[in-house]
């Protein structure tokens, strides 16, 4: 690990190195000892992130290109391009999964982001009661979603749930929620909802409190709406923030696994990139390759969007 | 937070607090958040409405109606039942070293790039916080072939040094994975401390690990506190990890072992309910005690930038 | 019974007929952690110590009530040995059944007959039997020991029991209905319509976790194609763009015209749920379906027909009858216990006492004692004993990853839409030809 200490300030040891200027003599009052910790310390965790998360992920791509059952290494073979061209072409449920994560981007985007925001501006009022406001908004985020799957299936179940009970009360027929593939990804997309409501509402808080009042309260001297002040003054002044929920929302979406996988496997409207890997990786369906491929396009995707965060991220850090 | 530069210019007249007065538009705020507040609970308040109702009685009337008598009989028979100890007990297993060894080992990243001129400091931190952000499905495959290729060397058969279907396994990745969102926290807030503190132990002849244990990370109790919250919570909620490095349903955290603990145990939605508060508890409790070191670890992460 | 079935749901869901038998009747699951590992938590997925003294492990994936107290008998009569169960989850046992053979599997498993089993055999990673099969051969019939036998020719496989699919209906409805059993299945579509004029539903459907439709594709590819080409279509010698295979899909649309509606959100408990509660007329399943209905009076009153013949020239006598066993690891840590315990599972004894705790399943010994039998055990063994060819179900007979891929989504696709039959299964021989390379 390259380490130089040039910035710190040298340490009162007796002087052994030869006269120099500064910056040289500093470095060398370290003693091997001390370069040897730190290059642990820093060394450790990059070598664990590394050999667990990028050689993993790295290796997810040089699976794509090959056939593999995962049983043996020997029984890899290259076969280029063609799980690719198989999944573009000749597999079903990719374009819809794709989609679905589509849309489950642009729904999150468009319905809970705005809410968030919404509920954070409302809150962000000096007034009474706002914690236990912001506690019961909150609240959903910190449950996984697996769990969220199953208290809404406690809503959603068709024989045994909450709407069908009310909705068959007053004579209405029984709405298949989570069976019927023209509907099952929204009643999933408004439990997902429930929780990611909250996230971003804390977000925007957080993002809302940077926000200098003072400017607010002249815009509002100066005669501007509440809506003026908050389009022209407020909103681009949280165009940090709208990154940073970007990205989540982005990530939140290529991620979504646990809440249809918990509903029914994943399948019959519910398709979803993270699903279909996982359908071909685990289970008695080893088509590692086929996997692989799904899981590299889903890291290209997730590239480019974790490169936006970075990018802006370490544009800062330039200053 | 670039928010308050790219701001204008308050004016230089001072902002006088006064308390509001109670107008009808302030009246309309607080019952539109309180009926928002009540939306967001009402799920969870009915699974935890069903779960304290017989099953008889919802068979005979249906979910939609009021109770005519309330019992815990549901949690009990859950809690006998399913041996939710049993997983989270796991949970803890796994969730606990866990916690330890991400602090530890994000905080030693944190200490040297924060401290310290490293070369290619900028392309560590971006390893780390990307690295955090991948889907978790882009890993999976290999590292569950890595697992079962360590597994079968001979060396590790001879001394039952498995990882595949170990504690140790999922901690593991866990810790590989947390790490990147605790170091990016950790190297900010650290960066913020003042240089004078570290340079006055110089002077008696710290070495760098005095620096990094004796004097920074005292310092750093809050954003420690704030991602310990944090933490645990992901960890205890992740579902997708053990339930791949993992075959020994026994041993699986509980998060993972809800899918089996349905129709197998939950076999009607009262006791469904009650399992799912039950599992949903320790979460809430834990948002509920140290909510703001919650919010704080998660504002934290998200604010740079 | 609203959603006790949703586990099923799990990506496994396929391979999981059987996760309820016993389970949905004994409810609200008096089962400790039957479900979740089992006896032996210490073992993990290894096979413990194995002691040169002769205890055998068993990886058992009979996690729920009935089938584990069934195994418990049944070690239980056994003399040769100890046997240390380690029970898995139904789920999770054959989801990670690759990962299983690889890593420390126990010596003796459960395991089924088919592809999925000449699968594991041909990639080496289960043992040659055909020792144990020259000392239990004589109780087994030529097609069970066909069953039991991998592409080289060498027997793998030690059967113990088998269930026949067939229609399944309560002979009260079918009185009171003045409702005749069909012989093809224009009576049966014909009944059908008359069910609806009733206002029944004339057949009970269900589809969510994606298997129970195999059954149906099934029965109608082998009455009107034959049992042959169910083999060599699903060993992936011919074509699902066929008119062979097209033939199927259109007698299916008939079919779908008489079955129950928005079967894609229903478990097979709650289309049985609708036969018990006389909602629905019919019902093709496997003999497990039982375990749906009350004890006594309700569980008496259920009966089965064969599936109808289609065309006359095929007939109806190839019946679906998937066959459950056991296999031994690669490289068992008591190789000599393992066979023992294998020669014993070959035996009638052993089977008497399995079935005497789950008589869901019918023997497969020839010897089995039949005098214990409930009447549909004896209808099912009678089933079973007059079919000219028994065929597994399109999740063993097939490759796995076919079956779960592209059959689940492909089939529950055309119950969407039926008119989209051609499209479907271009595309499922698209895939076929694409998984189906070595």
């Amino acid at each position: 690990m390259a380490v130089t200490t040039a910035e710190v300030p040298a340490r009162d040891t007796p002087a052994a190195g030869p006269p120099g200027p500064r910056r040289r003599r500093s470095a060398n009052r370290w003693t091997r000892r001390d370069k040897l910790v730190l290059g642990l310390m820093i060394g450790v965790p990059t070598a664990i992130s590394v050999l667990l998360v990028w050689l993993p992920a790295l290796a997810s791509v040089g699976l794509s290109f090959t056939r593999w059952d995962g049983i043996g290494l020997d029984t890899i073979s290259w076969v280029g391009l063609r799980n690719y061209r198989e999944i573009f072409t000749i597999y079903p449920p990719f374009f819809p999964a794709l989609w679905h994560n589509v849309l489950w981007l642009a729904f999150f985007l468009l319905i809970p982001t705005p809410i968030g925001l919404l509920l954070a501006t409302l809150l962000d009022k000096e007034i009474r009661g706002t914690r236990i406001y912001q506690s019961a908004i909150f609240l959903p985020v910190v449950l996984s979603l697996a769990i969220v799957g199953f208290i809404w299936q406690l809503i959603y179940s068709t024989d045994q749930g909450l709407v069908n009970a009310v909705i068959t009360r007053f004579g209405a027929d029984p709405v298949d929620w989570l069976g019927n593939p023209d509907i099952n990804l929204w009643a999933v997309l408004l439990a997902a909802s429930w929780r990611h409501v909250g996230y971003m509402m804390i977000l925007y808080l957080a993002g809302l409190k940077g926000v200098d009042p003072t400017i607010k309260e002249a815009a509002a001297i100066d005669g501007a709406t509440a809506w003026q002040t908050f389009r022209y003054v407020v909103f681009p002044a949280l165009r940090p923030v709208n990154i940073v929920v970007l990205v989540i929302t982005v990530i939140e979406s290529l991620r979504a696994f646990d809440l249809v996988f918990v509903i029914n496997g994943g399948r019959n409207g519910l398709e979803l990139l993270s699903v279909l890997v996982t359908q071909n990786i685990i289970g008695e369906a080893s088509r590692i390759g086929y996997g692989s491929a799904i899981a590299s396009i889903m890291l290209v995707i997730s590239t480019v969007f974790i490169g936006i965060y970075t990018v802006n991220v370490f544009r800062e850090e330039r200053r | 937070m670039t928010a308050v530069e790219t701001a204008e210019r308050a004016p230089d007249r001072p902002v006088v607090r006064r308390r509001r007065p109670l107008t009808p538009g302030r009246v309309l705020l607080h019952v539109f958040l309180a009926l928002t507040s009540l939306l967001f609970l009402f799920p969870l308040l009915y699974a935890v409405y069903t779960s304290l109702r017989p099953y008889a009685e919802t068979a005979e009337y249906g979910y939609f109606s009021f109770p005519r008598g309330l019992t815990f009989d549901n949690y009990a028979a859950a809690w006998e039942q399913s041996r939710v100890v049993r997983f989270l007990l796991n949970t803890l297993i796994i969730v606990l070293p866990a916690l330890v060894l991400i602090l530890l080992l994000s905080s030693f990243v944190a200490f040297g790039l924060a401290r310290f001129r490293v070369r290619g400091r900028k392309g560590l931190l971006i390893l780390f916080t990307a690295g955090n952000l991948l889907p978790q499905q882009i890993l999976v495959t290999p590292l569950y072939q890595a697992y079962r290729l360590w597994d079968d060397q001979d060396w590790v058969l001879d001394r039952q040094a498995f990882i595949y279907d170990t504690y140790w396994g999922v901690i593991a990745i866990h810790v590989a994975f947390q790490i990147g969102f605790c170091a990016f926290v950790l190297t900010n807030y650290m960066e913020s401390l003042p240089h004078e503190l570290t340079e006055a132990a110089l002077v008696d002849g710290a070495g760098v690990w005095r620096q990094y244990w004796t004097i920074t990370m005292p310092l750093c109790r809050a954003p420690l506190a704030a991602l310990a919250t944090l933490e645990f919570t992901w960890i205890y909620n992740d579902f997708l990890w053990a339930l791949v490095l993992m075959n020994t349903g026994d041993k699986r955290p509980i998060t993972s072992a809800l899918n089996n603990l349905r129709g197998q145990f939950f076999t009607d939605n009262n006791l469904l309910a009650a399992g799912a508060v039950i599992i949903a508890l320790p979460t809430v409790l834990v948002y509920f005690v140290l909510q703001k070191q919650f919010v704080g670890g998660l504002t934290l992460g998200a604010n740079k930038g | 019974m609203g959603d006790r079935t949703s586990a099923e749901s799990a990506l496994s869901a396929v391979f999981n007929r059987r996760l309820f038998l016993g389970a949905g009747v004994v409810a609200v699951g008096t089962a400790g952690l039957a479900g979740c590992g089992g006896s032996s938590s210490s073992g993990g997925g290894g096979g413990g110590g194995g002691d040169a003294t002769g205890e055998v492990s068993f990886g058992s994936n009979a996690s729920d009530e009935v089938p584990k107290k069934a195994f418990e008998a049944t070690f239980a009569a056994y003399d040769g040995g100890t046997v240390k169960v380690n029970t898995v989850d139904h789920n999770t046992f054959q989801e990670q059944i690759n990962n299983y053979l690889q890593g420390r599997p126990d010596d003796v498993f459960t395991w089924f007959a088919g592809y999925r089993m000449r699968f594991f055999a041909k990639k080496g990673l289960v043992s040659d039997v055909s020792e144990v099969w020259d000392k239990i051969g004589g109780g087994f019939s030529d097609a069970i020991k066909k069953a039991s036998t991998g592409d080289d020719g060498k027997q793998y496989f030690v059967p113990l029991y088998n269930y026949p699919w067939a229609v399944h209906y309560r002979k009260s409805v079918f009185e009171s209905g003045g409702y005749e059993i069909p012989k093809t299945l224009d009576d049966m579509i014909t009944l059908g319509a008359a069910m609806k004029k009733d206002g029944l539903a004339p057949l009970a459907f269900a589809d969510k976790d994606g298997w129970p439709a195999m059954g149906t594709f099934d029965y109608l590819n082998m009455r009107i194609n034959g049992y042959d080409f169910h083999v060599n279509l699903m060993a992936g010698k011919e074509a699902w763009d066929g008119p062979k295979v097209a033939a199927v899909f259109d007698t299916w649309r008939r079919v779908l015209e008489i079955s129950q509606p928005n079967s894609l959100g229903r478990t097979w408990q709650e289309a049985a749920q609708s036969v018990a509660q006389k909602k629905a007329g019919m019902y093709l399943l496997g003999t497990f379906v039982g375990q749906q209905f009350k004890e006594g009076a309700e569980r008496d009153d259920l009966d089965f027909f064969p599936f109808p013949e289609v065309d006359p020239a095929v007939g109806a006598d190839a019946v679906e009858a998937p066959i459950d066993g056991f296999m031994m690891a690669k490289r068992p840590k008591n190789a000599d216990g393992a066979k023992k315990l294998l020669e014993y599972l070959g035996s009638a004894e052993a089977e008497n006492a399995y079935l005497a705790t789950d008589p869901n399943d019918v023997g497969v010994h020839k010897d089995v004692d039949t005098s214990k039998y409930n009447a549909l055990q004896k209808k099912a063994a009678e089933l079973i004993g007059g079919a000219k060819s028994i065929s597994q179900f399109l999740d063993r007979d097939a490759d796995p990853t076919f079956a779960s891929t592209v059959a689940i989504p492909a089939f529950q696709n055309f119950i969407k839409n039926p008119a989209d039959a051609a499209s479907i299964a271009k595309s499922m021989e698209e895939q076929k030809k694409s998984i189906y390379t070595n």
